[in-house]
């Protein structure tokens, strides 16, 4: 745990008194610090062309009167520091009247341990490893032209402390390993890209030659869109398969529920609580709570614990995700959904790990119910418009169905949908729920934060393709 | 306010003196600091304030061919002690690589010209206040619009870089940034759209009413959409984003992704790759631009290239790193591109909309859809349905898709050419590309 006042003139002492004086009469409001120690170990071209380590220490002090927020953040932990940014707090608030919010719940529960995975291997056995990744790579396949491997570790220390001097802490471990590889054919380059991660140490996650399956399944994304046709354009039936297909999920529903959009009413899903949004059968939560996935978190960075939240079920649109601003203003309680990138920025009601449940049908039963369509089963990434509801997905693995068979991989892909009415197109569910490898990052307001998804096969009865074949 | 060059020059050469002491054969830093004030507005009433005061350092240390690098936002020598200790010794830990080094010392900026990239002017919040309720005021003229959101954000920052072999400068810069974003809405349709200015000196800046009624304009005509059919057509891609489809030439030069392999554009110096008419420069000596400076992110000096001379790539964007690899000497592109434009073609914007009996006018994209490997190009669109040079009705839910070799020798450009951003093209037609919807 980091002791932010240790190498400060500031004592926490002064620091809960500022605090306690410049949020006397806001509705709402914290001091938010955090040290984030981070490294980056990078093998590209045959040779390890990067290793960097970063350190960033910095406080974001917040004041909330009514629906206006003002912030103030810097790197200087110091009473001058904090006084000058009470003093924006002030200037911008001028006339506040509100009662100051004092509750948050509490819970003792945490879902990943307290490690700094940078710590736990040492930089010499990183090196290691991203050199046999490349070796093993370049000797299973002649047509490899590029590898490039990546470790990414991190470990944030957070500290609320909420006016009266109540104070939240939280420790949060995050590795990424990351594998691409680069084929040439005939002339031809493809990529596949694989990656895994989580709130553990690299061991976990790489133990006994794990690695190997991440380079395997990245060579296999490569091989397959080497062979792989021009894609077709227009309208016809999808089936997603099981895992990270879920962005389509996040993109189409998820930031369309977050709350601030529907209280400024700017949601295409502002005015359909309670509604039929999605087919029976359906049902979508966003849970921070399970253990060492990539987006759960303890507390949020406002200090609420976090949850299980029910979106829709079985197709009836039953909540949005709340920070403590939107939850106030909308008459509601806080999901434990406020998130930030780091001090530097405000706190948004976000996802966390957003998942759509498990059903009844097998994968099988898609496939042979379309007739011509397309079977994707890998994504790059994706994109909302939240206020017309069309969001966009880009495949980086799909095959073409014909009568009711997978027939050849094609090209990378656009596919385009209607997120308020996508879901009711959904025709089958799955029985094979599966949560993706733990690598997604979620950006809003330039804002990204680390998120999961996870997602049964889905059959979608009508999108538009974005190929070139008409 | 913004620390000034002493204190930035201060910092520097203890990180240089220090990693030379613990046993760095050469290194380099850079130390910023950059302070922003902003003020965003929503349905005409204040919504946030936001003062950011963002301390940075990053050092790069060399042990002959070994580098490692570490950056931090906390300045305190007790904390750069530490962490130079730890660069340092990593590097010796990091395994060498020949093309490892700073750049060549004669490549490096010998003078710092003023290229009036900072405005001293300070704009106090209730101003912004002021701005923005006259530009809230213009973007919520029509009953259409049911929800305005718009921003105001003054930046000041100034920077420091310097290395080993003697280079040290650095200088203030500034921005003033005003955005308005709207939301209109009819029975069938909720739409948004936005209008953006963004200059070095706050007198430059679009006015509040023009930034909230072109806003309000762009969202209106948005309403209805209809969704058409799959077919090949000509697409008219809007100023900010054929701008885009610049960015993505960049990316495809640039001299990593060159010396990787992993590029559509590999080889293809002195080949021609755009049609004829097509000339690309990158100039980073515009007075007040937004993409200007003087010397690149390793020191070196910037000249401005012409990247594409009659349809024919003239150079890629180097560094100094992958330049040894290529056997090229850096041309300052670390980092990147400057001022990046299209040069202007030689027909009016009018002329453009009326060269074709139907053609779609695309005023926005989403998703990440261009593949710099393989030059695939698939992404989601939004515009209007062109005939015979009139804008009929709003089109979306679909998608438009092609390959950058085609697109590129298939361009055609408008005279309207302006400098809004730091990578700017006139308006762009491009032929041939397949549109997917219904």
């Amino acid at each position: 745990m980091s002791n932010f006042f240790e190498k400060s003139d500031l004592s926490r002492s002064e620091a809960e008194n500022i605090i306690s004086d410049t949020l006397q009469k806001c509705d709402d409001g914290e001091l938010y610090l955090e040290n984030s120690k981070s490294e980056s170990i990078l093998l590209d071209d045959n040779k390890i062309k990067n290793s960097s380590y970063n350190s960033d220490l910095g406080f974001g002090f917040r004041a909330i009167s009514d629906e206006v927020v003002a912030y103030s953040h810097s790197n200087e932990i110091s009473k001058n520091s904090l006084k000058q940014s009470s003093e924006n707090l002030k200037s911008t608030l001028k006339s506040v009247k509100g009662t100051y919010n004092h509750e948050i719940p509490k819970s003792n529960k945490k879902y990943y341990e307290n490690i700094n995975p940078i710590e736990q291997k040492s930089l010499n056995e990183k090196i290691k490893i991203l050199n046999e990744v490349n070796n093993y790579l370049r000797s299973k396949n002649d047509n490899i032209k590029q590898v490039t491997a990546n470790f990414l570790g991190e470990q944030k220390s957070i500290e609320i402390i909420r006016s009266g001097g109540e104070t939240l802490t939280d420790v949060r471990p995050l590795i990424r390993f990351n594998v691409s590889v680069m084929l040439e054919k005939n002339g031809r380059k493809e990529t596949g890209v694989y990656g895994v991660g989580g709130r553990q140490s690299y061991d976990s996650y790489l133990k006994d030659d794990n690695w190997k399956s991440v380079c395997d399944e990245a060579l296999r994304i490569a091989s397959v869109n080497l062979e792989s046709k021009p894609a077709p354009a227009g309208e016809m039936k999808v089936v997603l398969g099981p895992g990270w297909p879920a962005i389509l999920i996040h993109e189409a529903v998820g930031h369309g529920l977050e709350g601030d959009f529907n209280r400024k009413k700017t949601s295409a899903f502002h005015n359909l609580m309670g509604q039929k949004v999605a087919s029976e059968g359906v049902t979508i939560v966003d849970d921070g709570t399970i253990d060492n996935r990539r987006g759960s978190l303890t507390i949020d960075d406002e200090g609420t614990p976090t949850e299980k939240t029910v979106l829709i079920e079985n197709g009836i649109l039953k909540n949005f995700m709340q920070d403590r601003l939107n939850a106030r203003l909308m008459k509601t309680k806080s999901t434990g959904s406020g998130r930030r990138e780091n001090y530097r920025h405000i706190v948004l009601p976000r996802m966390r790990n957003t998942m759509m449940l498990s059903g009844n049908q097998t994968q099988d039963e898609m496939i042979k119910a379309v007739d011509k369509g397309i079977f994707a089963v890998s994504f790059g990434g994706g994109q909302v418009d939240i206020t017309s509801g069309k969001f966009v997905f880009n495949c980086t693995e799909a095959y073409e169905i014909v009568n009711g068979k997978i027939g050849s991989p094609i090209k990378g892909a656009t596919l385009i949908g209607d997120g308020p009415s996508i879901l009711k197109e959904v025709s089958m569910v799955g029985n094979d729920m599966m949560m993706d490898p733990g690598i997604g990052t979620c950006g809003k307001a330039g804002q990204g934060v680390p998120v999961g998804v996870a997602q049964p096969s889905i059959l979608i009865n009508k999108m538009t393709v974005g190929g070139t074949k008409l | 306010m913004v620390k000034d060059q002493e204190f930035l020059e201060k910092k520097a050469s203890y990180c240089l003196g220090l990693a030379k002491k613990l046993g760095a054969t050469e290194s380099s830093v850079i130390v910023n600091n950059s302070v922003s004030e902003t003020v965003n507005f929503r349905n005409k009433k204040l919504d946030e304030s936001n003062r950011s005061d963002d301390l940075g350092i990053s050092i790069t240390t060399y042990i002959g061919k070994k580098k490692s690098s570490i950056s931090s936002s906390n300045l305190l020598d007790d904390n750069l002690n530490i962490l130079i200790e730890k660069c340092v010794e990593t590097t010796k830990n990091t395994p060498e690589d020949e093309f490892n080094s700073l750049p060549d010392k004669d490549l490096l900026a010998k003078e710092v010209k003023d290229l009036n990239l900072y405005d001293d002017t300070h704009i106090e919040n209730d101003q912004k206040i002021d701005y923005l309720k006259k530009l809230e005021s213009a973007a919520s003229n029509d009953k259409k619009i049911v929800n305005t959101e718009s921003s105001f954000t003054q930046n000041k920052s100034n920077f420091i870089l310097a290395n080993s072999e003697g280079f040290c400068a650095g200088y203030k810069t500034s921005s003033f940034t005003a955005s308005s974003v709207t939301v209109a809405k009819d029975e069938k349709s909720m739409e948004r759209d936005y209008e953006y200015s963004s200059k070095c000196f706050l007198k430059d800046l679009d006015t509040a009413e023009e930034l909230g009624k072109q806003a309000a304009d762009q969202t209106i005509r948005k309403l209805s959409p209809k969704k058409i059919g799959s077919e090949k057509i000509a697409i008219i891609f809007d100023k900010r984003i054929a701008k885009g489809i610049l960015s993505t030439f960049a990316s495809a030069i640039s001299s990593s992704a060159i010396s990787r392999g992993t590029s559509f554009l590999k080889d293809k110096v002195n080949q021609k790759i755009f049609s004829d008419k097509i000339n690309v420069l990158d100039k980073p000596d515009i007075l007040k631009g937004l993409g200007s400076r003087n010397f690149d992110s390793e020191g070196v000096k910037t000249d401005t290239l012409k990247l594409v001379d009659q349809g024919i790539l003239k150079h890629y964007l180097i560094d100094t790193y992958n330049g040894k690899k290529l056997n090229l000497k850096s041309n300052g592109r670390c980092g990147g591109t400057s001022n990046l434009y299209f040069e202007n073609g030689n027909i009016s914007f009018k002329d453009l909309l009326n060269s074709k009996s139907k053609s779609l006018y695309i005023t926005e994209t989403i998703g990440h859809g261009s593949n710099i490997v393989t030059g695939d190009y698939s992404v989601g669109a939004t515009g209007f349905l062109v005939e015979n040079g009139e804008f009929k009705y709003p089109i979306n839910e679909i998608t438009i898709a092609g390959n950058f070799k085609d697109m590129f020798k298939n361009i055609t450009l408008a005279n309207d050419l302006e400098f809004k951003y730091s990578t700017n093209s006139p308006t762009m037609m491009i032929e041939g590309m397949v549109v997917a919807g219904k």
